[in-house]
């Protein structure tokens, strides 16, 4: 598979009166043509930084990208000017947005919000662009297209604008569609109708996705592979399977016991105790250490490096270390492990 | 080194025991919402000069009057419409400060110009001086003359000081000025003491009990604000006739609306939050919740309403004055001295500058200050 | 929409009859005759005539009502000191002047503090946007009378550039029209730029830039008429604020206008002319408030379809 995107050692901070955070430290991962990259974390974990990064998208002058490299076809998207910028995003790399209440214009047309980016970039006469906006109106599944065409956003329900957003995103059929917690503000209901409405439109346009998500119910719906973030790094990154039937890494662990499922009656539900760390000094060791049950003293000392664990499946967790005792995950958490891979077996097979 | 990193780091492969518990300690200082605010607002150097500077006026208003020998009545014809004169800043001539009254005269020669600054000065030859800024050829106005008429010499009170020049009527306009503050700051404070009560009332009335009485009281509210304020002010007036008392409330009295909406609107958020709903289960009586709960919340709201009714009362006394509905004479308001001071704002521009400058400074200070608190109390209310 | 405006027409005519009324009963109220100071000239029985003339010797309810059905077919009554001439006529004599000056400082300064408000939120915290801020600063707090005498000191009578007073053509506009528009000016820059730099920092700001759009579109495409529509709701105060001045500033700078008759008549304790104009201004306030809503209602579609509410 080609490489699309290819993420190097990503750094970005903020200046603010406090001093400098440090929202992203050092994140490295690719993508694929056709695949679909979820991110997982919990809000403040630099996941939603990273996308608005990869779109050139921080707020300036105050977030910049301190050091690395993102690379879409070998152009570096961190050097480019706005300019430059404008040429690519909404043609090549788009984006769709948590909150469809907010993310449409509300004293614009829908109809000419969707035609916006294809006048800009495909250099389309109105009258092709309008044909083209019902075209993406009819893809993402919105009735009476013709009439709808017309109307503002604050006529539509929450589940209709959020497919208005993604009628936006796919006008020019980008590359990469960055999604950022699409299905969050919505009912769980529309929640499985735009995951299946993206699912659709991804094997109809061959793009690649990056998928952001607190959710991991939602990642092991749509995503190939899943990086799970924490503190402005990526702890673990994999393929589903392996992140969700071998995690490594003690989050992971945490993050798969909060899930609920539907047969979770005869376990408890785990929760992560405490915060994530101040990223305005971030700690010296692991960042994760202070809520690990199992810490060792070296994650207050020392960061983990990323072990390997298979030729797509990373962790860094000193727990990889051969000097470290053997942990297993702990028992509730496997057992939600092993439920679910009996589920899935009897599910796809 | 990798090699010696790892034989250095092997004791640490350990778990680390009773972790868990050092993630709940809180490391920054609690500090109250008050505390906060007013920490907030010192930082706001623009609001605290305001502050400092309104300080300052305050205490001039107060005792600024008393600070040389002349007292705000007294009139002395042969004294009228002399120019500023200070001690020591005399002789710094850009300042005006230096008891001179001064015109530039263009006529077609410099004798013309001469003879005609002369007629402009009484004829008083002897004090006048001329200073000759372009020749001039004979053709109309192309001879241009400053002639500089010393009006204390003139007069024979060249150890005479009127800091800020006299009025018409020979009076001093420093003591005039600050008595003329303090009476502005009277009447606005004044004003907006009644404003406040009568709105917190009315507002907290309408808020707290709702239903009926609410939406009566907010019809009425409605009906008095679709009303022009002037018109009113003026009506008010006109039957009252023109005393302190009078614009103070004439104000007031169209100035309560703005507050019983605000305070309305906080009344009708916080009554139905927990911590009231929790109070009134415990059987506390309205009264109570009102004066314990409801007002010191809305307690910033007030504040910041009020230091805006303040310089904005102060805008309409000196509004009222020009339109010729201000305070009678002799007393002496900051309005009343700039109505006068346009009379012969041409001649003697000095008589408008002081109390214009110091009018448009209580507002400015008094604004700056209440976006300032503003800010500090509450950073929503930012528009 | 319909049902809305009807609703506000109800309103406005409640709102009039009570100035009205209230007016009526002040003015009855008022100490002296009202003839005011031209009764001194007349002897008891010239008085008297007069005083049958106008109905003042009617009952009070029976003045009301003549006054109340003269009031709607548009006649103020007459003015005791200005030849007995009709207060309606002298208005709309005078109205000319004070609706070229209000709408000149209307139009020059909306616009210009809309440019300033919207060049300072696009570049939030540079020079612009301090100076703007200090702008906006003096421009409310400086009352109006005291930025006009410095312009008429300065600019008039020290420069000569332009004339200082009296109506004799465009340019003796000029200095009243910016002793007016510093108000509108100050509070549009003011309000427009904190309503930009909020729009600017709305998702659907975020939407636009990922979709491709350049600075400028997003600016004025996607931003502009998002903060202009709330600039609407200060048109009001700004309505009323020309409204007080053009009383001080016609007065200054000897414009023949409603606020110049109207500050006269105040002197001259005609009560005729100040009850007149006070509905006059009442009248016309009102309707500016009325236009104001029904225009929010347009431009905002979100306000055009669901109806009424705010």
């Amino acid at each position: 598979m080609k490489k699309i995107l290819d993420v190097k050692n990503l750094n970005v901070s903020f200046n603010t009166y406090g001093g400098e955070v440090k929202a992203v430290r050092g994140v490295n991962f690719d993508l694929h043509k056709g695949e679909t990259l979820a991110i997982v974390g919990e809000s403040g974990s630099g996941k939603s930084v990273t996308t608005k990064a990869l779109m050139g998208l921080l707020p300036k002058p105050h977030g910049y990208v301190k050091e690395g490299e993102i690379l879409f076809e070998d152009k570096d998207i961190a050097k480019l000017s706005e300019k430059e910028l404008q040429k690519i995003r909404g043609k090549d790399l788009s984006m769709i947005f948590q909150d469809p209440m907010t993310s449409l214009n509300p004293t614009m047309k829908v109809g000419t919000q969707i035609m916006e980016g294809l006048i800009k970039h495909q250099k389309m006469s109105k009258t092709q662009a309008k044909e083209r906006a019902l075209e993406l109106l009819k893809l993402v599944k919105i009735p009476n297209a013709e009439e709808r065409i017309k109307q503002y956003p604050h006529q539509f329900s929450g589940g209709m604008r959020q497919r208005v957003v993604v009628a936006i995103a796919l006008a020019c059929n980008p590359k990469v569609l960055i999604a950022d917690e699409p299905t969050t503000a919505l009912d769980v209901t529309i929640q499985a109708q735009i995951l299946d409405l993206m699912k659709d439109i991804q094997k109809k346009t061959d793009s690649s996705i990056i998928f952001i998500t607190h959710d991991l119910g939602v990642v092991a719906n749509v995503a190939d592979r899943v990086a799970v973030m924490y503190a402005g790094k990526i702890v673990e990154i994999g393929t589903v399977d392996e992140i969700f039937y071998n995690p490594k890494h003690p989050y992971t662990w945490g993050l798969l016991g909060s899930m609920p499922t539907l047969d979770s009656d005869d376990s408890e539900l785990y929760a992560i105790p405490g915060t994530p760390p101040d990223l305005l000094n971030p700690p010296k060791g692991d960042a994760f250490a202070p809520r690990n049950q199992f810490a060792m003293d070296i994650d207050f000392e020392e960061q983990p490096p990323m072990f390997k664990v298979s030729d797509t499946h990373y962790a860094a967790t000193w727990l990889l270390d051969e000097r470290a005792p053997k942990i297993d995950p702990p028992e509730s958490v496997q057992k939600r492990i092993d439920s679910m891979a009996s589920n899935d077996g009897k599910g796809d097979m | 080194m990798a090699d010696d990193n790892k034989k250095n780091l092997d004791h640490l492969f350990v778990l680390t025991e009773d972790n868990q518990q050092s993630n709940e300690k809180i490391n920054r200082p609690v500090t109250t919402f008050l505390q906060d605010a007013f920490r907030s607002l010192r930082r706001n150097v623009a609001a605290m000069i305001s502050l400092v500077v309104l300080i300052i006026i305050i205490v001039m208003a107060a005792f600024g009057g008393q600070m040389n020998e002349y007292d705000s009545t007294t009139q002395n014809l042969s004294w009228a419409k002399m120019p500023p004169k200070v001690q020591g800043l005399e002789n710094i001539g850009w300042l005006g400060l230096d008891g001179t009254d001064s015109e530039t005269i263009e006529a077609s020669t410099v004798e013309a110009a001469k003879e005609r600054g002369l007629a402009r000065f009484k004829n008083d030859e002897e004090h006048i001086t001329f200073d000759v800024k372009s020749e001039g050829d004979g053709t109309e106005d192309s001879a241009k003359v400053v002639a500089t008429h010393d009006v204390y010499a003139s007069k024979d009170m060249e150890d005479t000081y009127f800091w800020f020049g006299t009025d018409g009527l020979g009076r001093d306009l420093w003591t005039r000025t600050w008595e003329g503050t303090r009476i502005s700051l009277f009447i606005a404070f004044l004003a907006a003491a009644i404003d406040l009560v009568i709105g917190v009332a009315y507002g907290g009335i309408s808020g707290y009990y709702g239903g009926r009485a609410d939406n009566v009281m907010q019809r009425i509210i409605e009906i008095i604000t679709g009303i022009p304020n002037l018109v009113v002010l003026i009506l008010m007036i006109i039957i009252m006739g023109s005393g302190i008392v009078s614009i103070s409330l004439a104000l007031a009295i169209t100035g309560w609306t703005g507050m019983a909406r605000i305070v309305r609107g906080e009344v009708l958020k916080l009554k139905n939050q927990e911590f009231v709903l929790a109070s009134r289960t415990l059987g506390a009586p309205n009264g109570r919740i009102i004066s314990r709960h409801l007002i010191p919340n809305v307690a910033s709201l007030i504040i910041i309403n009020t230091m805006f009714t303040i310089p904005s009362a102060i805008f309409f006394e000196a509004f009222l004055s020009f339109i010729g509905l201000g305070l009678q004479p002799p007393t002496a308001s900051l309005g009343t001295l700039i109505d006068d001071g346009f009379k012969s704002l041409t001649t003697y521009p000095h008589m408008l500058i002081f109390p214009a400058i110091l009018i448009s400074v209580i507002m400015i200070a008094f604004n700056l200050l209440g976006d300032g608190l503003r800010d500090a109390f509450d950073p929503k209310m930012r528009k | 929409m319909a049902r809305y405006i009807l609703q506000r027409l109800g309103y406005m005519i409640i709102t009039l009859f009570i100035i009205a009324t209230v007016s009526f009963f002040l003015m009855k109220l008022m100490p002296g005759s009202p003839l005011g100071a031209a009764q001194e000239k007349l002897s008891e029985s010239q008085l008297e005539i007069v005083l049958d003339k106008y109905g003042l010797n009617d009952p009070i309810p029976v003045q009301y009502y003549t006054y109340m059905k003269n009031l709607v077919q548009g006649d103020l009554g007459v003015s005791f000191q200005f030849d007995n001439r009709e207060v309606t006529g002298i208005l709309l004599d005078r109205f000319g002047p004070s609706l070229q000056l209000g709408l000149q400082a209307l139009i020059l300064g909306s616009v210009i503090g809309i440019l300033f408000g919207l060049i300072a939120a696009v570049y939030h915290n540079g020079v612009i946007d301090f100076t703007s801020t200090i702008i906006a600063v003096l421009g409310t707090s400086i009352p109006s009378f005291v930025f006009a005498g410095l312009l008429q000191y300065y600019i008039g009578v020290k420069l000569e550039w332009l004339p200082v007073a009296t109506w004799d053509g465009f340019e003796y506009s000029i200095l009243p029209t910016i002793a007016l528009a510093i108000f509108p000016l100050a509070t549009s820059a003011r309000f427009m730029r904190t309503e930009m730099v909020e729009v600017l920092g709305s998702d659907f700001i975020t939407t636009a830039r990922a979709k491709g759009v350049g600075k400028f579109g997003v600016v004025f495409k996607h931003g502009l008429r998002n903060a202009l529509i709330p600039l609407i709701t200060i048109m009001g105060p700004m309505a009323v604020s020309l409204l007080t001045g053009t009383l001080v500033i016609e007065k200054i700078f000897g414009v023949p206008g409603i606020g110049d008759q109207f500050v006269n008549s105040i002197t001259q304790n005609d009560y005729p002319i100040i009850m007149g104009t006070t509905l006059f201004f009442a009248f016309f306030f009102i309707l500016v408030i009325l236009i104001i809503d029904i225009l929010y209602g347009i431009v905002d579609p979100r306000i055009r379809l669901t109806g009424g509410d705010k």
